[in-house]
């Protein structure tokens, strides 16, 4: 090593520096690691890592290349998706309500009510919903909030908003999973897919013709995939947003990059679907709130979207006075 | 105007670690945060590299194409800044960074994440220079001195190299071509899409 020193420092003393006799000479340091030999062994989730010699072992981790495709996916892929999918869900609705208006009830309203939804199931629906709305917004905002936000509202407020959405979006998502566990035992049973569905689906639930009501029970084929998107996409959205939550727990950095991915995408489509549920069940559909609202519809809008439960809960009679079961 | 880099002459670096502990004091940075970090390579093997590394300042850099609130800024020195009173601590630009530079003081319980922090190539942020401000929330701004970052200044074997990048690529250069070898100028083409040939 020495003697190689020594060299060097004549050979550049000298001036000779490239010439031939230097490098054609024996160099102990041919089989040091170098850079392009790192890389051409890289396999894709690779990293180049090393020894460190403080106590945080991460910081061994000297370049980890393939975090710019997640940055990519993040900051630009996933950044569009999100925007298309709530944007394109709003653009969709009103061109719907454009040309169909809103759904009215047929036969006009009767004035005699059902009960549909008693206190227990409108708490569960409306924790859900709030909570879900909040984690939306927070939760969009850190995706698309600089682009519609930030601009609007300028760098101070808008962060002062991000940090507290971010608060928001980490404590609710507890009262979130325990109204989506509710909504599940209370609702499943009327969410199991039936043939009935299949004779909604091809009449296009009602939705495309006045004066067509295809028979459903309590949930019709449409609410059952509601349902089932809330379900399942809130599971999802449950399980990688713990583990984003709790990063030791996802595992490497490269698994909590997987469950962002999915948390977003999830987000993003059961946003875009939760709009087209909040659209219906409000200006879209003449007589729907009243069911989430003070719990009772009307029969006649009940009996148009939902006749097999009518006949349910009031006999095939259907007499006015029988009341539900509870 | 300068596009100011930095260049580890991982053949001349002794892993003394003289350019983690200069930064650490330069600017007071918190407990349990290394701005600069010196990673030993193939460690105890023949060709056995260290290589001092902090935030690249990266060209396109992909720390701010994932930050909620856009709180990174690039100045006309093509230094990566960020605003810590915009930062939300949501993490994300670490999973970004591919040098693992941004990280975080933990400021309660369960590990909550607070203000990011990472090396400003002695550039401080954006509050007015030399500012108590600036100096308490991102260090000392030397840059703002006319003085180049200090763990550059700092090292004893003139490995770590700090200054316009064409500069220092010309330097790193001429040296490969004197002694022939190099290992080559490390995290350059992941930062910056291209390397120093030579
Ligand atoms: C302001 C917003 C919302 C309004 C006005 C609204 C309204 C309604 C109404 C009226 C119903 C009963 C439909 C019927 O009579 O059959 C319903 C059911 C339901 N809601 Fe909501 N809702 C809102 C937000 C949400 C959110 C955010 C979620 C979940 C994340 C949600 C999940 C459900 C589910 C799973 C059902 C049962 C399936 C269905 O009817 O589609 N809702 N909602
Ligand atoms: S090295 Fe990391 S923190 Fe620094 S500019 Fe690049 S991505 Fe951002
Ligand atoms: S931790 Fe701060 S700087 Fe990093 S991405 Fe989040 S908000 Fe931006």
């Amino acid at each position: 090593m020495k003697h190689l020193l020594a060299r060097a420092a004549l050979a550049l003393t000298l001036g000779l520096g490239a010439s031939a006799p230097a490098l054609a000479q024996v160099n102990p340091t041919e089989k040091s690691v170098s850079e392009d030999a790192l890389f051409q062994a890289l396999g894709s989730g690779d990293y180049v890592v090393g020894r460190i010699t403080i106590p945080d072992a991460n910081a061994g981790y000297l370049i980890k290349p393939d975090n710019k495709i997640w940055a990519a996916l993040q900051g630009d892929t996933l950044h569009m998706v999100s925007i298309v999918a709530i944007v394109g869900m709003i653009v969709l609705l009103a061109a719907f309500y454009m040309i169909r208006g809103k759904i009215r009830v047929d036969a006009g309203l009767s004035g005699r009510k059902i009960l549909r939804f008693n206190v227990i199931e409108r708490f569960a629906h409306w924790t859900l919903a709030s909570t879900f709305i909040i984690l939306a917004l927070s939760g969009l905002n850190i995706i698309i909030g600089k682009t519609v936000l930030l601009p609007v509202l300028g760098e101070a407020a808008f962060g002062t908003i991000s940090a507290w959405g971010k608060i928001a979006h980490n404590f609710l998502a507890w009262s979130f999973m325990v109204a989506l566990v509710m909504v599940l035992v209370l609702w499943i049973v009327h969410n199991i897919p039936n043939s009935v569905d299949l004779q909604w689906i091809q009449q296009g639930g009602g939705l495309l013709r006045k004066g067509v009501h295809p028979p459903a029970n309590k949930f019709n084929a449409g609410q059952k995939v509601i349902f089932w998107a809330v379900i399942l996409g809130g599971a999802a959205l449950s399980f990688t947003g713990f583990l984003l939550l709790f990063p030791a727990e996802a595992g490497t950095p490269a698994d909590w990059q997987f469950f962002q991915t999915i948390h977003a995408v999830t987000a993003a489509v059961l946003s875009a679907i939760i709009i087209a549920h909040i659209y219906i069940g409000s200006v879209g559909m003449e007589g729907a709130f009243d069911a989430m609202g003070s719990g009772e519809v009307d029969e006649n809008w009940a009996r148009e979207h939902h006749s097999l439960w009518v006949e349910e809960v009031k006999g095939s009679s259907g007499s006015a006075r029988a009341h539900p079961a509870e | 105007m300068a596009r100011m880099k930095f260049l580890c002459d991982a053949d001349r670096c002794i892993e003394c670690n003289a350019c983690v502990t200069a930064c650490k004091n330069e600017h007071e940075v918190p407990w349990g945060i290394n701005r600069r970090r010196v990673v030993t390579l193939n460690d105890g093997l023949p060709g056995e590299r260290s290589v001092s590394m902090a935030c690249m300042h990266c060209t396109d850099a992909p720390c701010a194409s994932v930050c909620p609130v856009n709180c990174f800024y690039t100045t006309a020195d093509g230094v990566v800044l960020h605003n810590k009173d915009t930062c939300i601590g949501c993490g994300y630009c670490s999973y970004a960074c591919p040098f693992g530079a941004p990280q975080y003081p933990q400021t309660a319980n369960f590990g909550t994440r607070g203000k990011m922090d990472k090396c400003t190539y002695c550039a401080g942020g954006p509050e007015a220079d030399h500012s108590q401000a600036e100096y308490v929330k991102y260090g000392r701004n030397r840059l703002a001195e006319g003085k180049l970052p200090l763990c550059a200044e700092m090292c004893s074997t003139k490995s770590l190299l700090a200054g316009d990048g064409d500069i220092i690529a010309e330097i790193y250069r001429e040296r490969v071509v004197t002694r022939g070898y190099g290992s080559g100028a490390w995290g350059w083409r992941t930062a910056y899409g291209e390397t120093v040939t030579v």
